[in-house]
């Protein structure tokens, strides 16, 4: 803590040529202007969603929204309440923790598969998961769909009897089409884990299982930490596959039980940005708790290292 | 998996020719790793995805079983283009997006990005601000839009002391759904392309400075050009979101009145009471090739970078 005191007071003897390079200029006011508005602006639809919903709905509808007063807790009330948001907020962590889990471990173990040995199979194989999770997920609706219908489940893994309006189908689905991003990030990020340790390890007589559980998966912590946000945020936002594998309102997940609240939200708006308000709440949580790891995961996936 | 490497019954574990050996048993968990997630993807992706080929040459409605399948060549290629009404707007609608995206947000989003990469203060700030649009899905979007652009009560009209129902009025609920769309895209693009300037070598700068080029000129003939992949990616990106776009014209009002997209006439062919298997599947073909064209693209790209 001393140290650090002692850091922030030293630039103004210290870092001239720095103070020289941000001197305001004209150029950079006009600068530091268009960039505040823009971001102001970008901010903008959030706020009034946030600022709408805490009003009265009759208050607004007679005063406008540019008024005061008509303050009120129960348009987030009457929206949850017609929501039904504990049952899909539920429905949206059956479906988003398994899947998120599950998509780390496989595609953890592709990774490595493919980042520690040099199979001629390697960039095949690397290319069949990436181009996977960039097809167009209407392409595949018509076949998944047909054999969705045809698959029989146990009615304890589903009421409906198949794995079409099962969770274990969703699951599955996402699990499938985010395994390729998740495989492209880890495998470049275990070829930069050092060769040393693993040669060191194959001399203690360690197999490939020690090699990955207890070598790899522990040195991939930020990757995966930064990947796990990211696929909570995209399995959490998923809205094709609940919408059309889904045929029971009451096991959408909350994103695609926007398609069923439409009609009920669209007439009240305060209601409307109440609702939207608890719906984006849970990932504007993650982002700004976690907005490092969040941005971290995207890029590892566009820039190497 | 005829590429494993092949075991040498008594040799201890080590490298040669670039290659590890592996025993027996690491061997069999080598291949259930590897196989376990590509069963997984192939049955779930590739499978699907040639079984919609496949079907778009079929006639079949999709109640019998797969022997009332009837092969009838290209003809629902030919209906497609030559007698279903909604194609040619949702074509035309996907290239608008396109455009759209591309010259609007994109390019925006760069440019934002080349403005936050010259250390400005507080530009945690600013980025979060661009950035949060992005962790919201597209249809939750479609709703927080709706605040501005209703009839009644939307900013929009109170503004403009207009009356139009941006999202029910098929000569504006394209564009409107656009403006909204890219206030996602151009934090996400900003994301990813601000990264690609960081990694930029600054010595390149540094030399251009020397010689005298104004920062523009820096940007176009120096930076650009070594951004090259990250280009790519996001020339890729802005693609294949244009093609799959589906999610807020979907909530909105299904993809109809203004809104058709082609993969919202995939989908209303196929879950909608009517379910015309083949005819669906010979639009989810067209998808599926224009997107391969752009994954390949994409695939070399990125290969290529591997193999540096």
């Amino acid at each position: 803590m001393t140290s650090a005191t002692t850091v922030t007071r030293r630039p103004a003897t210290g870092a001239t040529t720095a103070q020289a390079r941000r001197r305001l200029t004209p150029g950079r006011v006009v600068l530091y202007v268009f960039v505040t508005l823009t971001a102001l602006a970008w901010l903008f639809p959030v706020v009034w969603a946030l600022l709408a919903s805490f009003r009265d709905y009759d208050y607004t509808s007679t005063h406008g929204y540019v008024s005061l007063g008509g303050f009120t807790l129960q348009n987030y009330l009457n929206a949850w309440k017609q929501g039904d948001f504990t049952r899909h907020f539920l429905n949206s962590l059956i479906i988003t923790v398994p899947a998120v889990l599950l998509t780390l471990f496989l595609a953890s173990c592709v990774a490595f598969v493919v980042a520690r040995y040099s199979f001629r199979l390697n960039l095949i194989l690397l290319g069949l998961f990436t181009a996977a999770n960039l097809l167009p997920q209407q392409a595949l609706l018509i076949p998944l769909y047909r054999a969705y219908r045809e698959i029989p489940l146990p009615l304890w893994m589903s009421d409906s009897g198949e794995l079409l309006d099962s969770y274990w189908g969703l699951i599955l689905v996402n699990v499938a089409f985010q395994t390729g991003f998740c495989t492209f990030v880890l495998s470049n990020y275990m070829k930069t884990l050092p060769h040393e340790m693993y040669e060191a390890a194959r001399v203690d007589g360690a197999g490939v299982p020690t090699q990955f559980f207890r070598i790899t998966l522990p040195l991939c912590r930020p990757a995966l930490a930064a990947l796990a946000t990211l696929q909570v945020t995209w399995i959490y936002n998923e809205f094709y596959w609940a919408t059309v594998l889904m045929q029971s309102g009451d096991k959408f997940p909350i994103t695609s039980s926007l398609n069923n609240l439409r009609g009920q939200f669209f007439t009240d708006y305060n209601l409307l940005s109440a609702g939207s308000i608890v719906i984006a709440l849970p990932v504007l949580i993650v982002f700004f708790l976690l907005q490092k790891q969040f941005v971290a995961g995207l890029t590892l996936g566009s820039t190497k290292g | 998996m005829s590429d494993l490497p092949t075991v040498p019954a008594t040799a201890a574990p080590r490298r040669s020719g670039g290659r590890v050996r592996v025993s027996g048993t690491d061997r069999i968990f080598l291949v259930v790793m590897v196989a376990i997630p590509t069963i997984l993807v192939v049955l779930w992706v590739w499978l699907p995805a040639i079984a919609s080929v496949v079907l778009s040459f079929a006639r079949w409605t999709g109640v019998g079983g797969l022997d009332t399948i009837q092969w009838i060549g290209t003809e629902n290629y030919k209906n497609v283009f030559t007698n279903y009404p909604p194609f040619a707007p949702a074509l035309r609608h996907n290239l608008i997006w396109l455009v759209f995206l591309f010259v609007l947000p994109t390019l925006f989003g760069m440019f934002l990005a080349v403005l936050l990469d010259r250390e400005l203060r507080g530009t945690r700030f600013y980025q979060t601000a661009l950035f949060l649009p992005v962790v919201l899905s597209l249809a939750l979007i479609g709703f927080i839009w709706q605040l501005l652009y209703s009839r009644d009560q939307g900013l929009l009209n109170a503004v403009l002391h207009t009356q139009i129902d941006w999202y029910g009025d098929s000569r504006w609920n394209l564009w409107a759904v656009l403006v909204a769309a890219s206030w996602r895209h151009a934090g996400y693009i900003m994301l990813l392309y601000l990264a690609g300037l960081k990694g930029v070598d600054p010595s390149l700068r540094e030399a251009a400075a020397v010689d005298g080029a104004s920062q523009v000129r820096t940007f176009f003939s120096v930076v650009f050009p070594v951004m090259r992949p990250i280009n790519i990616i996001i020339l890729v990106v802005t693609v294949i979101e244009s093609l799959r776009a589906f999610d807020i014209v979907w909530v909105i009002n299904k993809g109809t009145n203004g809104l058709e997209l082609i993969g919202t006439l995939v989908t209303a062919n196929v879950i909608g009471e009517a379910s015309r298997i083949g005819f669906g599947s010979a639009l989810a073909t067209i998808m599926l090739v224009i997107s391969l064209v752009f994954i390949t693209i994409f695939l070399s790209t990125v290969m290529r970078g591997e193999q540096r």
